[in-house]
């Protein structure tokens, strides 16, 4: 037997690097793609090894991806499960039965005291197809209950209800990202690649090299606004209004294509009215960017052959998300910038399967396939696989943040998997106060999460090296994330986890443990749907390097679906095969600064942490380079209120208090100070965020609030 | 009624009236709510009117977005209010009530006193002579437009904002045009002479024939009655300039009557309070033609910031979900700003997305200014200029306070501008900082 490597993926973001993964102790004879590997031993961190055939990175790969094998340590994770003493309060373990078992009668005691809908259940966008499906089913089919959402509602929610407003259809990127080179012009909107997904951030570079240019829009001078040949400054909350800007700009320099206009898109006039009102000095006074710098972003938007819009967290968590990436998709539109090669609109999608996660049923609205819950041809479909009636699916039910909110209230148990909103949620301590009111929380988790530390049981799961499983990057792309290493003893799959409470809660059948029977199922449940995963196998994701989605089944008699690498270059994804155009308006944030709390907050990410810190805080190489949490603000704000480099300063919103360290920069606006969100404790920034929520998607505006600020005492 | 829908009716169609409603639609608060609207088009952007004299849009491209919910009366005037039976009577005879009335009237070109000028601005004004036309609504650029040939030779009467715009709006059709102002430098308002030159400038190279300190003192008209048109003007110094059209930009004035004549107070503009409310607490009035702490604003930003504030005001009467904090107007600070945009390098219908052939703004001119740009003796005064890029900067500040500026050219500060004008403080540092950073850059 050959000791080799194994073809894998990062746990991390949404690009979904390929990697090959090796037991670190043994010396490496090959490589083998196939299933015949031979497993580490169980523990053992394995040693991450260039994968460069994978196109996505081509080898490359952030900090935290090469010291992701360090979370497999058994030193930094659960490795049995933990159950509430009824006597001391502690947590303490436990064998897997008791556990099950006590996760089964708190979920089923809730649902027959309060009824079904009192039973949540909670889900993450790091979760894989076949967990995300899996999980939508446990809870539309075993619990019955419409009480379920996950945490892509924080990430991606705002740009996919605006792509599905415009182009019928919801995919992160119409375009693979290797598109973005030849691209002619690309708007970056509120992404910071550098720090997020620090290998895409090649792919703007060789943009540069090919003579393309980059505009970046973002409030703060980040690493990867340095690297634009144009950085626009917007005050925070008004990327909407910039948008606007340059709509009416193009308007009143003549570049509207009024051929693409008139053959591919309906509502223009409405849309060419609202951004009319939207005159650029106007912009100018709202956004604070000069008049000239938004003619020059126009016209390297214009003047280029083909340009594209991407967008990530800036602009689409505003309680005005849905309408701010509506914009940037008008201005696309107008310009004849959507459905050809080269152009078009993308939203940089954050968490790993945060594509992935949204279309198999963990979100409240939604049937696998990116189906509608209300839509009675889906609900037939899907519960035909399932073997229930349709009748007996609930109903949609509430968003991330007002789940999170009805917690101890309408919904009085818990399971949740795979997310730790007491660090990631708006207004975390609310959140937190809500989550302690449960009558019970179920918590399926790699490590102790400060979520998981508040459950009356925590179930100890494998995680990506240790188990099998697909991801959907921000391409649209269906990756393999296979098996390396096995798991330590103790610790069970979460399908192993669904199989065993479905089968106490009445399911014997129907949850199966091993992933490819649940994807073989994934993909009958999404024949059909928008997201079609069909014609999808696990052979042709290996074979294939991905596949990207619609791909439908076409029977053993015609050639396979290729798979749609590219979308809408004939048609959009609507009924009548046209882009819509919405008519969106600018409209000020939920909470602007004023005299009691002055100063914007802005939140966001550093390069070697991810999300709420509750794997890369337990890697030594990843807290040494970004070791806590920091408040950057500019000299001015830093003299006005008298903090030096480093000082403690507190930060109070109307939900909140946080303290941090002082890091002085001109890179941030003198009214604005921007924090990152991956601690918890005093440092947690999302103490201070405001919940308030965009109408149409539900996303909270972590983005943008209001703050004041005074030097703290030094602990 | 049947419905317990508060009744709001706007008298004005124009840039505070339609922003209003917009808002009020925005916040939930647009049923029940009735504008009347003078001018007989859909709203539009008035803004936008030098671009659709210059040719740059169709009428219909700068109509403003109609939300659903309220009624609109086009082309219909309010004659009186009716105070006692709170409605508001209309030239068709209409009479509609309000439980909030919102007076949004704006104001109108002022006529300057010219010997052959007789009547009075705006609509249904027929004894101007045939030419004669002043530069403030659809109609007046309707009727402009087709008249703004090349070689057609025009009169502008008034160097201030307004005028330049007119100015350059006909220079760009290929009208010969003069512009004639009173004042020793063109937009004295808001420029000092060294700003003013450079505008100047500008002008004439887009071949406008600029002369200040000229005072245009008569119409030379031709004919009598409805038959007599305009064949130039005669200035103070008795010189003679002929001309085909003759455009008198002299200022706007605050459309006062229907307030006057209800017995509101009125002084420029028709008073109110940080509320934005008359002396009739069911009668409000923003943007040019109410006067608020003593000051007209006449800008479209303050008519934008009054009718935010006061659409909050009436979606939420309780103030802040009930809390009795009602927002309150404390007035604004906006700079005046001015783009002139050259002609375009290329014309046509859409650009080819896939050639780089350049559409675009062709030779553009970006001016911003606000408070008092000359400096007093105590003073102090800081500028850059820069005569190889034609760029001219200028703050001025007393007692450490930001009192005027002025950005020409290089407009790359006007974000950090704003906001220190905005907001008030003393700038912090040195304030040189004001003229060379942006929201704090490098």
């Amino acid at each position: 037997m050959s000791t080799t490597t194994v073809d894998t993926h990062c746990p991390y973001c949404a690009l979904q690097c390929g990697m090959r993964l090796a037991p670190k102790s043994a010396p490496r004879a090959g490589h083998a793609p196939a299933d015949a590997v031979a497993e580490a031993p169980a523990g053992a961190p394995a040693e991450v090894v260039e994968r460069p055939d994978f196109p996505v990175n081509r080898g490359a790969l952030c900090s935290k991806g090469r010291t992701a094998p360090a979370v497999l340590s058994r030193a930094v994770r659960l490795t049995g499960p933990l159950v509430r003493d009824a006597a001391s309060g502690e947590l303490v373990p436990a064998g897997w039965d008791e556990a099950l078992d006590r996760t089964a009668a708190g979920l089923a005691r809730t649902a027959e005291v309060h009824g079904r809908a009192a039973v949540g259940v909670f889900g993450g966008g790091g979760l894989t197809n076949e967990k995300a499906y899996l999980l939508g089913k446990f809870a539309r089919a075993v619990l019955r209950t419409p009480s379920i959402d996950y945490n892509g509602r924080f990430c991606m929610s705002s740009a996919a209800a605006a792509h599905q407003r415009a182009f019928g259809l919801d995919r992160g990127l119409p375009f693979p990202l290797e598109d973005v080179p030849r691209s002619g012009c690309v708007v970056l909107v509120g992404s910071n690649p550098a720090e997020t997904m620090p290998p895409a951030l090649r792919y703007f570079t060789e943009l540069r090299e090919n003579g393309g240019t980059l505009v970046v829009v973002d409030p703060r001078r980040t690493r990867t606004a340095e690297q634009a040949d144009l950085h626009l400054r917007p005050r925070p909350g008004t990327d909407l209004a910039l948008a606007l800007g340059m709509l009416h700009l193009v308007v009143a320099e003549g570049r509207v294509d009024e051929a693409f206009v008139a053959g591919r898109t309906t509502g223009w006039p409405q849309a060419r009215a609202a951004a009319m009102a939207h005159w650029p000095e106007l912009v100018e006074r709202i956004t604070g960017v000069p008049v000239p710098q938004l003619r020059e972003a126009v016209r390297m938007f214009c003047d280029a052959p083909s340009s594209m819009v991407l967008t990530a967290r800036g602009p689409e968590q505003q309680a005005k998300g849905t309408d701010t990436v509506g914009a940037w998709i008008n201005l696309c539109l107008a310009t004849g910038r959507a459905g050809r090669p080269y152009s078009g609109y993308g939203c940089l999608t954050g968490q790993g399967n945060g594509q992935g996660g949204r279309e198999h049923g963990q979100k409240a609205d939604q049937l696998p396939g990116y189906r509608r819950l209300d839509d009675p041809a889906a609900r037939a479909h899907v519960a035909a696989v399932w073997g229930v009636d349709p009748g007996d699916l609930p109903g949609p039910g509430r968003s991330a943040y007002e789940l999170l909110d009805s917690l101890g209230r309408e919904v009085r148990a818990l399971f949740l998997s795979g997310s730790n909103p007491v660090v990631s949620a708006p207004d975390a301590a609310r959140v937190t106060g809500r989550i302690a009111s449960l009558d019970f929380l179920a918590v399926a988790d790699v490590v102790l999460s400060e979520t998981a530390a508040m459950a009356d049981v925590v179930l100890p799961v494998a995680q990506w090296a240790e188990e099998t499983g697909t991801m959907t990057n921000l391409e649209g792309r269906v990756i393999l994330r296979r098996r390396a290493v096995a798991p330590p003893p103790g610790v069970r799959t979460d399908l192993q986890v669904l199989n065993g409470l479905a089968a106490r809660l009445g399911w014997e059948e129907g949850f199966p443990v091993d992933p490819e029977e649940v994807f073989e199922e994934l993909r009958r449940a999404s024949a059909g749907g928008p997201a079609d995963y069909s014609g999808i196998t696990y052979r042709r994701i290996a074979e294939e390097q991905g596949v990207f989605w619609p791909c439908p089944e076409t029977g053993g008699a015609s050639a396979p679906h290729p798979g749609t690498p590219r979308l809408f270059l004939d048609r959009f994804a609507t009924p009548d095969g046209r882009a819509r155009f919405v008519p969106v308006s600018h409209r000020p944030s939920a909470e602007e600064p004023d005299a009691e709390y002055p100063v914007f907050l802005t939140t966001g990410r550093v390069s070697a942490q991810y999300q709420s810190g509750a794997q890369t805080r337990r890697v030594d190489e990843l807290n040494a380079a970004a070791p806590g949490p920091f408040v950057q603000l500019h000299p001015q704000l830093a003299e006005r209120i008298g903090v030096a480099e480093g000082d403690p300063v507190a930060v109070t919103s109307r939900r909140g208090r946080a303290v941090a360290p002082a890091r002085i920069s001109r890179d941030v606006r003198p009214d604005t100070v921007f924090m990152p969100f991956h601690w918890a404790g005093e440092g947690c920034a999302n103490t201070l965020t405001n919940p308030a929520l965009d109408p149409v998607s539900r996303m909270p505006e972590f983005k943008v609030c209001a703050v004041r600020l005074e030097p703290a005492a030094r602990a | 009624m049947t419905s317990t829908t508060s009744r709001t009716v706007v008298v004005g169609g124009g840039t505070a009236g339609v922003r209003l409603v917009d808002r009020l639609a925005a916040l939930g608060a647009a049923d029940g709510v009735t504008v009347i609207g003078e001018e007989p088009h859909p709203p539009y952007n008035r803004l936008l009117l030098d671009g659709v004299l210059a040719g740059r849009y169709p009428p219909e491209v700068v109509e403003l977005p109609r939300p659903d919910g309220p009624a609109y009366l086009s082309g219909v005037r309010a004659v009186r209010i009716d105070r006692d039976d709170a409605a508001v009577v209309c030239d068709n005879g209409d009479r509609v009530p309000y439980d909030t009335l919102v007076l949004a009237t704006g104001s109108s070109a002022v006529l300057p006193p010219l010997r052959g000028l007789s009547g009075t601005a705006g609509p249904g004004s027929p004894r101007l002579p045939e030419g004669v036309r002043t530069f403030r609504t659809m109609d007046d650029c309707l009727a402009l437009a087709p008249r703004a040939r090349p070689g057609v030779r025009a009169v502008v009467v008034g160097g201030g904002l307004l005028g330049v715009c007119a100015a350059r709006a006909l220079a760009s059709r290929g009208v010969r045009v003069v512009l004639a102002h009173r004042g020793g430098h063109l937009m004295d308002r808001h420029l000092d002479p060294r700003a003013a030159a450079l505008l100047r400038a500008h002008l004439e190279s887009l071949g406008v024939e600029v002369r200040t300190g000229c005072r245009v003192r008569g119409l030379l008209v031709r004919g009598s009655g409805e038959g007599r048109a305009v064949e130039g003007v005669e200035t103070a110094d008795g010189s003679r300039t002929e001309a085909d059209l003759v455009v008198p930009a002299c200022g706007v004035r605050p459309r006062t009557g229907l307030a006057a004549a209800a017995g509101l107070t009125v002084r420029r503009g028709i008073v109110v309070d940080d509320g934005l409310r008359t002396d009739d607490p069911r009668i409000h009035a923003i943007g040019d033609c109410a006067e608020h702490r003593g000051t007209v604003h006449g800008l479209a930003g303050p008519a934008h910031d009054q009718a935010d504030l006061l659409a909050r005001r009436l979606a939420d009467p309780g103030g802040a979900g009930g809390t009795g904090r009602v927002p309150l107007y404390r007035g604004s600070r906006v700079l005046t700003r001015l783009t002139l945009t050259g002609p375009r390098t290329g014309t046509g219908p859409a650009p080819n997305p896939f050639s780089a052939a350049g559409e675009g703004a062709g030779d553009v001119f970006d001016l911003a200014a606000f408070g008092e740009v000359a400096a007093g003796p105590e003073d102090h005064e800081l500028l850059l200029s820069d005569a190889t890029r034609g760029s001219y900067r200028k703050v001025v500040l007393r007692d450490g306070r930001l009192v005027g500026g002025i950005l020409l050219g290089d407009l790359a500060a006007v974000g950090t501008l704003a906001r220190a004008w905005e907001g008030g403080e003393p700038p912090p540092g040195h304030p040189i900082h004001l003229l060379t950073t942006d929201g704090g850059h490098r």
